[in-house]
């Protein structure tokens, strides 16, 4: 097999299966395609924009997606809710722990055991979906800020992720996927020491974020590169269905967090950032790197107030089992259920449909956040320059693992 | 407003067969409409000044298989100012799987409406642009529909493992 072609080529291959939208005899004298991606590391990933351009101004844009498509849903149909965890990590691998918690809360939701679950490992999730999310962000910031031309903060936030990633390989046994939330409770308690060296880490990572703002919400290139550009009003956001920090820098208070209350989080005190235009236009790509920014104190505060949860009123016991309610069988009573939950990027939305026969799933749909975030760079990419279709694009910050699942 | 308020005032303002069916297990609350008047129960949730339901969350294609013989199309809508969800339902045959396009009053169908149409091949009726969006422009067949078979081959790679 080792030898054998694989893969059998033929010089239209790529026309019949990702056909351009614009074809070179119906252009005018001036327009001009342009093709970025697949393989282009400002795309994120495998994403390929079709750009049709009038000398240097952006006409239309329009993704191709789909290039790293695993049929997530397709999986789900074979698979029991248990099993589609580690699946589940793979969509947004940059925040895989905000993922498994939104996946979870769903099934206990259909399960009806959603108050059942302790008050330790509900602190524990919101502790490492925290981390997870401070770490998902300094991916967004850093790699944003190299898109834009300047390299330390990639290099300063990646040194950080390190920490981040480090601390929740000790709890679950992987850097990335993580498979630790599980339906009903977690994979294992925090290991002996956590709360302290993650304490350590805190007070290590506080001074760190300023840092990273005078090199780059306060840095006058790249405010001269993001604000005022890709500029997306609030009605606009709505209907097109954004969420996360990009609805956010579009100015409205609107956080899953605060809105739907699940988990912990109405037990503890943070406050939700929004975009008031600073430096420019509400809405610009600016706005929504501040916001990102402002996030990472606003988790750096939740996971303190969690720390302090964990170590005084819901410290660590013998008895404490994270397994003790983790259903033997999963089979939650028919019903149609649409669960969501704040992700890093936005809305991650899980449709589940049961038909209490079964312990797998009859139709289990991931509504990914970066899938409708990303549909809307046509829209803000019109008229602009090509170089700020690259300020752009990071501004909406895609995991294409997410948006092509 | 409750599901009942809603359905209620769905059958006062447009008439008493648009709401086919209220189902309060699911969550959020379920209100099943026919395929015929999705374009018009749209433009009333998205406008009235009660109900506003101003972001389309999510579009889900449902397969029920050959034996049931239908399809369903499931909307989720969330009204930002109102704090308030509401799913809605829509029953298609499966042969003719077609259904008017919300793309004219939530932007967002746009590629939901094109994901379901790549993974169930649901026809949206008036959608600008409906081309596969996951799967490659040549793929055969429809993956998510319960009676599919995949091709043993794609371009001369192999897809059964």
């Amino acid at each position: 097999m080792a030898n054998q072609i694989q893969y059998r080529y033929e010089k239209d291959n790529l026309v019949k299966s990702e056909p351009g939208k614009y074809q070179d005899t119906e252009l005018k004298s001036n327009e001009l395609v342009i093709n970025l991606g697949p393989q282009h590391p400002s795309t994120h990933g495998v994403l390929r924009l079709e750009i049709l351009t009038d000398n240097e101004i952006i006409k239309d844009v329009i993704p191709h997606i789909g290039y790293l498509h695993r049929c997530f849903e397709k999986h789900t149909e074979s698979l029991a809710y248990n099993q589609i965890i580690p699946y589940v990590d793979r969509m947004d691998y940059l925040s895989s722990m905000n993922s498994e918690h939104a996946y979870a809360m769903g099934v206990e939701k259909m399960l009806g055991i959603t108050e059942q679950i302790p008050k330790r490992v509900e602190y524990i999730r919101v502790l490492v979906a925290e981390l997870n999310r401070l770490a998902s962000h300094f991916v967004g910031v850093g790699s944003y800020a190299m898109d834009i031309g300047t390299f330390t903060p990639f290099f300063w936030m990646m040194r950080d992720r390190e920490h981040i990633q480090r601390l929740l390989e000790w709890a679950s046994g992987a850097r990335l996927l993580y498979n630790y939330i599980w339906i009903g409770g977690l994979y294992y308690d925090l290991p002996v020491g956590f709360e302290d060296r993650c304490l350590e880490f805190i007070k290590y990572l506080k001074p760190k974020i300023p840092e990273l703002e005078i090199l780059v919400t306060d840095n006058k290139i790249f405010i001269d590169r993001t604000a005022n550009v890709g500029v997306l009003p609030l009605d606009l956001a709505i209907n097109y269905g954004i969420t996360g920090p990009m609805l956010r820098g579009s100015g409205l208070k609107m956080d899953l967090r605060k809105v739907d209350a699940y988990s912990v989080y109405p037990e503890i005190d943070f406050d939700i950032p929004i975009g008031k235009g600073a430096m420019g236009t509400v809405g610009d790509c600016w706005d929504r790197t501040y916001v990102r920014i402002r996030e990472m104190y606003e988790s750096i505060r939740i996971i303190e107030q969690c720390l302090t949860k964990l170590t005084t009123e819901h410290k660590r016991t013998k008895e404490f089992d994270p397994q003790a309610i983790v259903p033997k069988k999963i089979r939650p009573k028919a019903q149609d259920l649409y669960f969501r939950a704040e992700n890093p990027r936005g809305e991650l939305g899980f449709f589940f449909r049961a038909d209490g026969k079964s312990d797998i799933p009859f139709r289990c749909k991931a509504r990914s956040s970066c899938f409708v975030n990303l549909s809307i760079i046509g829209e803000l990419s019109k008229g602009a320059m090509i170089a700020d279709l690259i300020a752009v694009l990071g501004s909406i910050d895609i995991v294409l693992g997410e948006v092509d699942r | 407003m409750t599901v009942k308020d809603i359905s209620e005032h769905l059958k006062k303002t447009l008439g008493e067969d648009r709401v086919l069916n209220i189902n309060e297990e699911s969550t959020p609350h379920t209100i099943e409409i026919s395929p015929n008047y999705i374009l018009e129960v749209g433009k009333m949730l998205h406008t009235h000044d009660q109900l506003f339901f101003d972001m389309l969350s999510c579009i889900t294609g449902v397969d029920n298989g050959v034996e049931a013989g239908t399809m369903e199309v499931i909307y989720n809508f969330y009204s930002v100012p109102f704090e308030q969800s509401l799913m809605l339902k829509v029953t298609l045959d499966r042969n003719h799987a077609e259904v008017h396009s919300l793309e004219s009053i939530w932007k967002t169908a746009d590629w939901l409406e094109r994901e379901t149409y790549d993974m169930f091949g649901i026809k949206f009726i008036g959608h600008p642009d409906l081309r596969r969006i996951l799967m490659p422009a040549d793929w055969e067949g429809f993956p998510l529909r319960k009676d599919y078979k995949h091709e043993e081959t794609y371009r001369g790679i192999k897809i059964e493992y």
